[in-house]
């Protein structure tokens, strides 16, 4: 810092200033000196003569400082534009690493006082799980542990996940989907996008057709497999709905909006989201009535292990992954050109 | 078994550092995957197979899938810039 301002004391500009400053302090002083001590010379001159020197002496005194001022100002925006500007933004950035020593700091220090990972007095190992490793099985009929816990015990946050994926396709249609006009015809924004679409886009394209072609029944066969399995083995809706919305979408890459529109339309969007948020809808309905009021579950839970097992779980699968695959797949249409 | 833990994390940590830093947007978004499967097998490791295939699904599979789109729409892929170029 002290270096910096020696450099700028050093700068032939601020010793210009210098020099200035010190020329009108010097006349400065002597005006002041012909003003205030009028000396011996004074008496002999006309006294209105004394008063019109005393009046100019004033007044260039005060331009003097009027100048000084301005002088002052000059600088001063010279060094915030040059130094200041440099100073503020080092600042900040000072600043902000302090900011995030401090918190790091904080975190790390209460981290310290949380139990060791895995310790067995952890407060989360606490009888629920014990409830859910011990009885789950007996519970759910659910091999897959963790897909008992989500669509049985959890199934209520479940439903407001998919809601929320729902909810976000929506948001996403209404932002980026482009409508036909009144008469039905596609607008120019439509056929712009369209050919915009089709310029980028391989069209055609012999590599990715043949990999699409391999690849597409495997990952269909993969998702679909996935969601049925379940309750039986890792995976689940949503993780297979996001593999079968992939093979849609590379189907959809290699071979184009018009062959893929063939077997998803946007009507089928519509039904099929609908469709199984509702039907997921009602199916925990039924299960909170029961489970509430203490009724008789009257779905069957089968045999643990089996591929018709674990009541109402593989259903809500099919039904989250569903919604996921066409959520997913909507989405990748509407971000390329804003409709199917 | 330890180390193997140890290198994942670093490269965990090396992918993360170099999403943010890394100025071509199309670069980013490949570490971006690079990230989500460095991931997967971390959750594989840890035992949670059913957050091992979201995590390769979603984090690898659509989002960057989406990410790629949205490049595209906003013409940040160098493919892009030329054909403007040639537009003009």
């Amino acid at each position: 810092m002290s270096k910096r301002r020696s450099d700028w004391q050093q700068r032939p500009q601020a010793r210009f200033l210098r020099w200035m400053r010190e020329g009108y302090a010097a006349l400065d002083e002597a005006i002041e000196d012909a003003v205030t001590q009028p000396g011996e010379a004074s008496p002999a001159v006309d006294p209105e003569l004394a008063v019109q020197h005393q009046e100019a002496a004033l007044q260039h005194r005060h331009d003097r400082s009027m100048a000084l001022d301005r002088l002052a100002q000059y600088d001063l925006y010279n060094w915030a534009v040059n130094k200041g500007r440099r100073i503020i933004s080092r600042l900040h950035v000072l600043m902000a690493l302090l900011l995030g020593g401090v918190i790091i700091f904080f975190l790390l220090d209460t981290v310290t006082f949380m139990p060791r990972f895995g310790a067995a007095d952890v407060p989360a190992n606490n009888e629920v799980i014990a409830r859910y490793i011990e009885q789950g099985l007996a519970e759910t009929g659910a091999t897959n542990l963790v897909a008992g816990m989500i669509l049985d015990y959890r199934a209520f946050d479940t439903l407001g996940e998919s809601t929320v994926l729902f909810i976000a396709a929506c948001a996403v249609l209404i932002l980026l989907r482009i409508d036909l006009d009144d008469q039905g015809n596609p607008t120019q924004q439509l056929i712009a996008e369209e050919s915009d679409d089709r310029y980028y886009e391989p069209k055609n394209d012999r590599i990715l057709q043949g990999a699409a072609i391999l690849l597409t029944p495997i990952l269909l066969l993969f998702g679909v497999y996935i969601i049925l399995n379940g309750h039986l083995s890792p995976g689940g809706g949503f993780s297979g709905g996001a593999i079968v919305s992939s093979g849609l979408i590379l189907y959809l890459d290699a071979f184009g909006f018009k062959k893929a529109g063939r077997f998803f339309s946007y009507k089928i969007f519509q039904w099929v989201s609908f469709c199984a948020l509702g039907f997921y809808g009602a199916a925990k309905a039924y299960s909170f009535y029961c489970g509430a009021n203490g009724l008789e579950n009257h779905i069957p839970l089968g045999t643990p292990g089996a591929i018709l097992s674990g009541g109402l779980i593989m259903p809500l699968n099919i039904a989250v992954g569903l919604v996921v695959a066409c959520t997913m797949y909507i989405f990748y249409a509407l971000f390329r050109k804003g409709g199917l | 078994m330890i180390f193997v833990n140890l290198a994942l994390l670093g490269m965990l940590i090396v992918c993360a550092l170099a999403v943010s830093f890394t100025k071509n947007l199309l670069t980013s978004l490949i570490v971006y995957m690079a990230y989500s499967l460095i991931m997967t097998v971390i959750w594989m490791l840890l035992e949670s197979p059913d957050l091992a295939i979201t995590e390769a699904a979603v984090g690898a599979g659509i989002t960057s899938v989406l990410f790629f789109v949205t490049l595209k729409k906003i013409h940040a892929l160098k493919g892009d810039r030329d054909h403007e170029q040639a537009q003009k």
